[in-house]
């Protein structure tokens, strides 16, 4: 009988050491590596014939668009659901993402991406989410494509597992955070508190971390210019010390 | 000092972190819980887009026809005033989510773009990309965030809500949740609770369009707890998704609203390639029956006609549960732009690539226009809902609120295309404002409340959670689900009948036993994902039985729920003024009477008990019948 084969890291809780399972489940057409894991999680009896816990992992939308479930396939971190298992070489390695603490099996804990969003302030300062009777400024077609670009990013920590300055000891916020710095400096209001932002990754942990290595626009599952974002960011900085440096106001 | 009002919202997909922005602003202390972060809830599943009168087409769109379109794609069913509030204020909400910095689509004057979407005539669609509903939802996300940084705003991501808390006088003071990491169950006080849970199509299983946290638990648990379900036998499929083993991925309405065509070959054995078969083999039915709206007429009419053709024509491509959407005619550079969203989804799922070859497609069910019953104030002199009551999004139950698909409101049968982002966004603001007038208005001290009403509470919470972890019974969780999905989907779906349907009540109420029986095959209590699995899907049975009960009792066709021996049509080539027409309108209208009324549903020990409620119908009296001819 033909079979997906998989070898799956599995770690208990937080505190307990990882160990490697293997898992078999019948060859079907068109499995993702999520629809595989649902299989293994109705009957998680290993190779060997040992009844298991269930493979903990996370996902939701199955459509590669709400971000939860990445993971490391066969050393390269994306999206689960839209990894289809035809495409891949077995046994399939399956590994939780590196840089973020294990909670469970394949299952991390990113807050920390949501936390430096707040520390690069990435949002619009409006003055209340009632009706002010008008929008926003026109924003033209071209400059839409390129926003467009970056608002699809999920916040799925692909480009920060790449990323060899990112990491649970490092200060360093990683691609995304930047990226959403980049959008939010070209909306038409976004604007006035650029340089807010500006200041926030001109500080440790902020833009000059970045090594250039470009792992990041590589793994990135919706194909993000990430790189783009970091060098206009960096004339952007730029700018902004020598306005700082001439005690400009904005 | 003088504690500040504490709110609890349950939920933060786009009516959740709206009303919970509208609550902070307010000057009420938020907290927010969420199965998972916030940025991941099903809203960024919505595609094509939001609805909203700008008429920026030359086409003399208006507000009145949004209402026209809503009230009547909805069969009349909605309560109007909230419907007629709605598409009020849907341009100027759009205008503060491209405040908030929503990357909507662009026209070459910078304007925002408009498409066309299914059951209207005019261009009333704002979209960015086909991905509207992950860029909006982005839009709050940050707000909140940034309400967040400045203390307004606690989030609890990872916490599953479990059952409401109420006082001596069963008014909400507080809700039960369970830590999904630890299993801790806890109680929390609130001086409200809103409640923004989502949709129930995990309650059809894999043949749902949903996201698999969209299974209705929450609703469900407050239903049985006294609030009411109202009109869940309205449940949308929408006649567009992908077909799969894992689950339907939606192919949005926009693909047709920019020209996509629907067809299956004449001969449903045609051996050749899509691309090769010529015009004339093809038969594009929705065009056919429907020559004024064509492949947009509604999503309900839409679906059963793709039924009609499969199971009545036995013309479904190949003889199989599908048919083609076909944008191949199309520009590929123009749907690049305006459709990549979807157009990725079926590549990479799929293989093939829409561009160049036609999808594969067929319905699945896709949203509750039912939930939570839900009340509104009318304001006599606008004739619409009056706006800072708190009386709007109020359950039955007092301090309880509800907003967004899990709410009953706005849709009646049948929800038209791009007006759920819409209510979604509008309910959520509506739920935080009229929360707020509660509040104000609130004489009672939350530390009144006696503390043995929580610690019962969770204990009763504990005592579920052991009793599952213990079960060693024989049922498998997983395939319990499964075998609910195929009974809802094939027996409580696109077409019903009510033998049928009394048959799908006696099987749920055995898989709701045989749930009871579970083995959960795991020891570990640390992020037990099948602990709460398992309780979800004893809630998706419940709801389940609320849907097919409701279903029972209603005995007509009306938008999404059909009974085709009840079917009134319209006699063909007739057209109002021939008497022919006028009788069928007198038939059509003598079904109002006895059935334009709002089913609610309530909790008895033996079931779901049904009752009914007048409908407001005081914007647009029913005498004009759906006509998508």
């Amino acid at each position: 009988m033909k079979t997906i084969d998989f070898q799956i890291r599995r770690q208990d809780d937080p505190y307990s050491p990882p160990y490697w399972q293997s898992f078999s489940i019948p060859y079907r057409k068109g499995h993702n590596v999520v629809s595989a894991l649902m299989v293994i999680r109705e009957n998680p009896i290993t190779q060997e014939g040992h009844h298991v816990d269930p493979v903990a992992w996370e996902f939701n939308c199955m459509e590669e668009v709400c971000g939860a479930c990445s993971m490391v396939i066969n050393g390269r971190p994306r999206q689960a659901c839209s990894t289809l298992v035809d495409t891949l070489t077995q046994p399939i390695r399956l590994e939780p993402l590196s840089k973020f603490p294990v909670i469970r099996d394949l299952m991390v804990d990113r807050s920390r991406i949501f936390s430096d969003l707040k520390k690069v302030r990435a949002w619009i300062e409006i003055d209340g989410a009632w009706d002010i009777h008008q929008g926003a400024p026109r924003v033209s077609p071209e400059a839409w494509k390129e926003n467009y670009l970056y608002s699809r990013c999920m916040s799925c920590g692909c480009c920060m597992e790449a990323c060899p300055q990112y990491g649970e000891t490092e200060d360093f916020v990683g691609p995304a955070s930047l990226a959403a710095v980049r959008l939010m400096n070209a909306h038409p209001t976004g604007q006035y508190h650029k340089a807010q932002r500006l200041h926030a990754i001109m500080a440790e942990g902020g833009l000059s971390d970045c090594g250039n290595a470009q792992n990041c626009v590589r793994v990135c599952p919706k194909e993000i210019p990430l790189t783009t974002a970091i060098g206009e960011l960096g004339r952007q900085v730029t700018l902004q010390m020598m306005k700082d440096l001439l005690g400009k106001s904005e | 000092m003088k504690r500040p009002r504490k709110v609890i919202i349950i939920g933060g997909g786009l009516g959740g972190l709206w009303s919970a922005l509208r609550v902070a602003e307010a000057g009420f202390q938020v907290d927010l819980f969420s199965l998972f972060e916030v940025k991941r809830s099903h809203s960024v599943c919505a595609q094509g887009g939001i609805n909203a009168c700008f008429d920026t087409k030359g086409e003399r769109d208006s507000i009145w026809q949004h209402t026209v379109d809503t009230l009547k794609g909805g069969a009349y069913l909605a309560n109007q005033p909230p419907v007629k509030s709605m598409c009020e204020e849907a341009p100027g909400l759009i205008h503060t989510f491209e405040r908030m910095g929503v990357t909507f689509s662009r026209t070459a004057e910078g304007l925002m773009d408009l498409r066309l979407f299914g059951g209207v005539k005019n261009r009333r669609t704002v979209f960015a990309g086909a991905s509207t509903g992950q860029q909006l939802l982005y839009g709050v996300d940050q707000e909140v965030r940034r309400q967040e940084s400045l203390g307004r705003i606690r989030k609890f991501e990872w916490w599953e809500f479990l059952s409401l808390v109420l006082d001596g006088q069963d008014t909400c003071k507080g809700i039960t949740a369970m830590n999904l990491r630890t299993l801790e169950i806890k109680s929390f006080r609130a001086d409200a609770v809103i409640l923004a849970t989502g949709g129930m199509g995990q309650t059809y299983g894999h043949r749902s369009t949903n996201s698999t946290n969209s299974t209705g638990a929450a609703a469900c648990r407050v239903y049985q707890q006294g609030a009411w379900l109202a009109n869940t036998e309205f449940f949308q499929f929408h006649p567009t998704a992908m077909l799969g083993d894992d689950k339907t991925r939606l192919m949005s309405e926009a693909a047709r609203g920019e020209g996509g065509r629907i067809w299956v070959p004449q001969d449903p054995e045609d051996t050749r390639r899509p691309t090769e078969i010529p015009e004339q083999d093809r038969f594009y039915f929705l065009e056919s029956w429907f020559p004024s709206y064509g492949n947009t007429v509604p999503r309900d009419v839409a679906s059963r006609a793709i039924w009609r053709v499969v199971h009545e024509m036995k013309m479904g491509v190949g003889g199989e549960h599908k048919v083609y959407l076909d944008l191949t005619h199309l520009n590929p550079g123009f749907i690049e732009q305006r459709l990549h969203a979807i157009l990725d989804i079926y590549r990479k799922f799929h293989g093939a690539d829409p561009v160049h070859e036609p999808m594969e497609i067929y319905p699945s069910a896709h949203y509750a226009m039912g939930g939570l019953w839900v009340d509104f104030e009318k304001d006599e002199s606008s004739g619409g809902m009056k706006p800072g009551s708190q009386r709007n999004h109020a359950t039955n139950i007092p301090g309880l609120y509800a907003c967004g698909e899990c709410d009953y409101g706005y849709h009646g049968a049948n929800r038209l295309g791009a007006n759920s982002l819409l209510s979604a966004s509008f309910s959520g603001r509506v739920a935080g404002e009229a929360v707020a007038a509660y509040l104000k208005g609130l004489q009672d001290d939350l530390q009144s409340v006696p503390e043995y009403k929580y610690l019962n509470e969770v204990a009763r919470q504990q005592a579920i959670n052991q009793t599952l972890m213990e079960s060693r019974g024989e049922e498998n969780p997983y395939a319990l689900h499964h075998e609910l999905g195929e009974l809802m989907s094939s027996r409580v779906g696109v077409v019903r009948d009510n033998d049928v349907l009394r048959q799908a009540i006696d099987d749920l109420s055995e898989l709701e036993e045989r749930s009871l029986h579970i083995n959960l095959q795991e020891t570990n209590s640390w992020s037990n994902q099948g602990l709460a699995y398992t309780r979800q899907l004893q809630e998706m049975i419940r709801l389940g039985r609320v849907i097919a009960v409701s279903a029972l009792a209603r005995d007509e066709c009306r938008g999404a729920h059909y009974k085709p021996t009840l079917d009134l049509t319209i006699p063909e080539n007739t057209y109002p003024g021939d008497p022919a027409y006028e009788k069928y309108r007198e038939a059509w209208k003598q079904q109002n009477k006895d059935w334009l009324k709002t089913t609610i549903a309530s909790a008895s020990e033996t079931g779901p008990k049904i009752s009914y409620q007048p409908v407001d119908l005081s914007v647009l009296p029913p005498e004009e019948p759906r006509d998508y001819r």
